[in-house]
C-alpha cells in the first residue's frame, strides 16, 4: 500500500513543519472563534457553581444527564489513540505512520476534556480533590481522616483515567523528542531555546534510535491493557449499579470498549481528513490511509453492532418487569424512540453503507460524513443508556420525571467540542501532528520489487 | 592528549557505512565513532556495534513498585477507616485488584519512560559537535579521537566520500 510519491527529508521537514514555521492567516481567526465557545462554557460552569445544580435540567430521578453522557463520549474518543498507535505499531502496519501522532494527541485532549465533565457535574468542583487519592497526603476529608472508598466504581474510574492520561502524555512526549530536535535545528531565538530544552540534547545516534523504537513497542504493549481497562471501568460505573436495571449488565465492559474504539477511530479519520485539507498534506495523508481506516471501521462497527444487539436481546429475553419498562421507554416513547431510530441509523447502517464501497471510502466528503455520523450516533448511544435508564418510573410516583437539558448544559457541552478542536489547532501550531521521523523511516524502508513483468511497491520490515 | 570530535557528513547510507568500514580498517576503536541520522535505520545498517542495554528491567521494577504501592494504598486506607458496607469485608479483593492493577501499570509505564531516557543517555546538556543538515537527511559519522589523529581520521572520512567534514563547528 504505497500510492504516494517519494519524499526527500528536506521536503518532509518543509511540508510537516509548515503549520509551525508559517502561521496561516485563518489560524488565529479559527482559534478565536473556538475560544469564544470555550469561554462561554467556562462562564456557564461558573454560573452553575455560583447558583447550584438547579440551573441544569437534572432532577430526581435523572441525576446523570448531558455531563455524564459527554464524559463517556470523550473517554470513548480517547480510545482512538491506543487503537491506532499501539495496535498498528505492534502489528507493524505500514499505514499507521501519518495517523499515530494525531490519534495520540486527540487521546490526550479528549481525556482532559472528559475529566472536566464529572468535576463540573459535582457542582462543587473543589470537593473533587479527593479523586487525587494516589497522593497519600491528600485525604478526602482532612478533618476526619476519611479516605476515598475503593469499593466504589466511582473511585476506580478516575484511577484508570488518570493512569491512561499520564501514560498517553508520556507516550506522546517520548515520541516527540526526535521532532523537537528537528524544530531546534530550524528555529531561532526563544523558540530555539525552548525546543532545545525539550529535545534534551538529542542527536539521533544509533543508540538513541534503538531505544526510541523499543519505547514505541514497549509502551504500546503496556498501554494496551490500560486502554482496555479504562472503558471497562467506565462501563462499571453503570454495570455495578444494581438499582438501574438496564445498566446492570455483564456485557457492558466489552460493549463499551468496542463502542469507544468505533467512535475514536472515526474521530481520528475525520481529524486526518481535516488536517489533509487545512495543511495541504496530500502527500502524507493519502486516500489509501483513509481507505484503510474505512476498512478497519467496518470490522469495528460490526463488532460493536453485535454487542449492541446482544445487549438488547438479553434485556428482553429475561422478561424482568423493570428491564422491560426501560426498554419500552427506549423503543416506544417519544423522544427516546425517535432518538433510538436515529442512533441505530447513523451509528451503523448509514456509515456501513458508505464504507462497503471502495470508491466511497476514498471520497473524503463521504468519509467525513460517515465519521461525523458515527460520532453523533455514539453520543446518542450514551444518552440513551443513561437518561431512559434513570427516567424509568419507580415505586414512588414523586420520582416520576423526565429530563430536558438546560441552556447551561448545552453551552458547556458545546464548549467541550470547541475546546478539543482549539487544543488540537494550538498543538499543530507548536508541534508536528504527523511524526516526521516516522514518515522518514517509511521513506528509508520503501522499495520496489520486480514480480514477473510487474514492479510492485514494497516495504522492508525488520523483525 | 585531548580527545577531539570530528564529524563527516554523507549523502547516502552506503557512504556512511563505507566510512565506518574505513575507520575500522584504520584501527579506530568502534566505540569512539557514532552514526547520526534523522530517521531510524535498521540495526546494523552502518555496521555499527551492538548496543547492550537493560531497558526491560525498568518496566519490571516499575510494576513491582506499583504493585506494592497499590496493595498498601488500598489496604491501609480501608483499615484506617474500617466501615463495613453491605456486609462486605473491609479488605475486599475485587476492588483492591482494580486499583492495584492501575497503579502497577502506571508505575511500569513511568519506569519505562525513565528507562528509555536513561538508556538513550539523555538529557545531554550540550549537543556537542553536530550539524543541522543531519535533520535534512545527511548522515553524520561522528568520531572522537586523540588530537594527533584528527588529520588521519579526516582523510579516512574524506576518502569514504564525505561531502563535508567539520571539526569543533568549523568546517575544514
Amino acid at each position: 500500500m504505497q500510492e504516494g510519491r517519494a519524499l526527500s527529508p528536506t521536503q518532509v521537514n518543509r511540508d510537516l513543519l509548515r503549520s509551525i514555521l508559517e502561521s496561516p492567516k485563518w489560524f488565529w481567526v479559527a482559534v478565536g472563534l473556538l475560544a469564544i465557545l470555550v469561554l462561554a462554557a467556562f462562564s456557564a460552569a461558573g454560573l452553575l457553581v455560583n447558583k447550584g445544580m438547579g440551573v441544569t435540567g437534572m432532577n430526581r430521578p435523572v441525576m446523570w444527564g448531558f455531563f455524564i453522557t459527554n464524559f463517556v463520549f470523550w473517554i470513548g474518543i480517547s480510545h482512538a489513540g491506543v487503537m491506532l498507535s499501539a495496535i498498528l505499531r505492534l502489528s507493524k502496519a505500514e499505514w499507521r505512520r501519518p495517523a499515530t501522532r494525531a490519534a495520540e494527541v486527540l487521546t490526550v485532549f479528549s481525556l482532559m476534556t472528559a475529566m472536566l465533565m464529572p468535576v463540573v457535574h459535582t457542582g462543587r468542583p473543589w470537593r473533587t480533590v479527593y479523586w487525587i487519592y494516589t497522593l497519600p497526603f491528600v485525604p478526602f476529608d482532612y478533618a476526619r481522616g476519611i479516605w476515598p472508598n475503593i469499593r466504589s466504581p466511582l473511585v476506580w474510574d478516575p484511577s484508570a483515567v488518570y493512569t491512561y492520561l499520564t501514560s498517553s502524555v508520556l507516550f506522546v512526549m517520548v515520541a516527540l523528542i526526535p521532532d523537537f530536535a528537528v524544530l531546534r535545528d530550524r528555529t531561532t531565538g526563544m523558540s530555539h531555546q525552548i525546543y532545545s530544552v525539550l529535545a534534551m540534547g538529542w542527536r539521533g545516534n544509533a543508540r538513541q534510535w534503538k531505544f526510541q523504537i523499543i519505547a514505541g513497542v514497549l509502551l504500546s504493549a503496556l498501554i494496551l491493557p490500560v486502554f482496555v481497562s479504562v472503558h471497562s471501568i467506565v462501563s462499571w460505573d453503570f454495570g455495578m449499579a444494581v438499582a438501574v436495571k438496564t445498566w446492570h449488565s455483564t456485557i457492558f465492559a466489552p460493549y463499551f470498549v468496542v463502542g469507544a474504539v468505533h467512535s475514536g477511530v472515526s474521530a481520528v479519520a475525520f481529524v486526518m481528513i481535516i488536517l489533509r485539507y487545512i495543511y495541504s498534506w496530500q502527500d502524507y495523508i493519502r486516500h489509501e490511509h483513509i481507505d484503510a481506516l474505512g476498512r478497519l471501521l467496518m470490522v469495528v462497527a460490526t463488532a460493536w453492532f453485535y454487542f449492541f444487539v446482544m445487549e438488547i436481546v438479553f434485556g428482553f429475553y429475561g422478561r424482568e418487569a423493570d428491564e422491560i419498562a426501560v426498554r419500552e421507554l427506549q423503543f416506544t416513547q417519544y423522544p427516546y424512540n425517535v432518538l433510538m431510530v436515529i442512533f441505530a441509523g447513523v451509528t451503523y447502517f448509514l456509515p456501513m453503507a458508505l464504507w462497503l464501497n471502495r470508491a466511497t471510502r476514498r471520497n473524503l466528503w463521504l468519509m467525513s460524513t460517515a465519521c461525523i455520523s458515527v460520532n453523533i450516533g455514539m453520543w446518542l448511544e450514551r444518552y440513551l443508556i443513561i437518561v431512559p435508564g434513570l427516567a424509568n418510573k419507580g415505586v414512588f410516583t414523586f420520582t416520576w420525571a423526565s429530563y430536558t437539558p438546560s441552556l447551561v448544559e448545552v453551552t458547556i457541552i458545546t464548549g467541550t467540542f470547541g475546546m478539543v478542536s482549539m487544543l488540537m489547532l494550538l498543538f499543530s501550531r507548536v508541534l508536528p501532528l504527523i511524526p516526521l521521523y516516522d514518515i522518514k523511516e517509511g521513506e528509508v524502508l520503501k522499495t520496489e520489487v520486480q514480480i514477473g513483468r510487474r514492479t510492485v511497491p514494497a516495504t522492508f520490515r525488520e523483525d | 592528549m585531548a580527545i577531539r570530535p570530528i564529524l563527516g557528513l554523507y549523502e547516502t547510507a552506503d557512504g556512511a557505512a563505507d566510512a565506518g568500514d574505513a575507520l575500522k580498517a584504520a584501527n579506530v576503536d568502534p566505540r569512539s565513532f557514532d552514526f547520526l541520522t534523522d530517521a531510524p535505520y535498521p540495526e546494523g545498517a552502518f555496521g555499527e556495534r551492538p548496543e547492550p542495554h537493560r531497558l526491560y528491567l525498568f518496566p519490571l521494577l516499575g510494576a513491582i513498585v506499583g504493585l506494592t504501592i497499590g496493595i498498601l494504598l488500598t489496604s491501609m486506607t480501608q483499615m484506617a477507616y474500617p466501615l463495613v458496607q453491605g456486609g462486605k469485608p473491609i479488605l475486599s479483593l475485587p476492588p483492591m485488584a482494580v486499583i492495584t492493577y492501575e497503579s502497577t501499570m502506571l508505575s511500569a509505564i513511568v519506569f519505562t519512560i525513565i528507562g528509555v531516557v536513561f538508556e538513550s543517555r539523555l538529557p545531554r546538556v550540550k549537543v556537542g559537535l553536530y550539524d543541522t543538515r543531519i535533520t535534512e537527511g545527511y548522515i553524520g559519522v561522528l568520531v572522537n579521537v586523540e588530537e594527533d589523529q584528527l588529520s588521519n581520521v579526516s582523510n579516512v572520512l574524506s576518502g569514504a566520500g564525505a561531502v563535508d567534514i567539520i571539526q569543533d563547528n568549523s568546517r575544514s
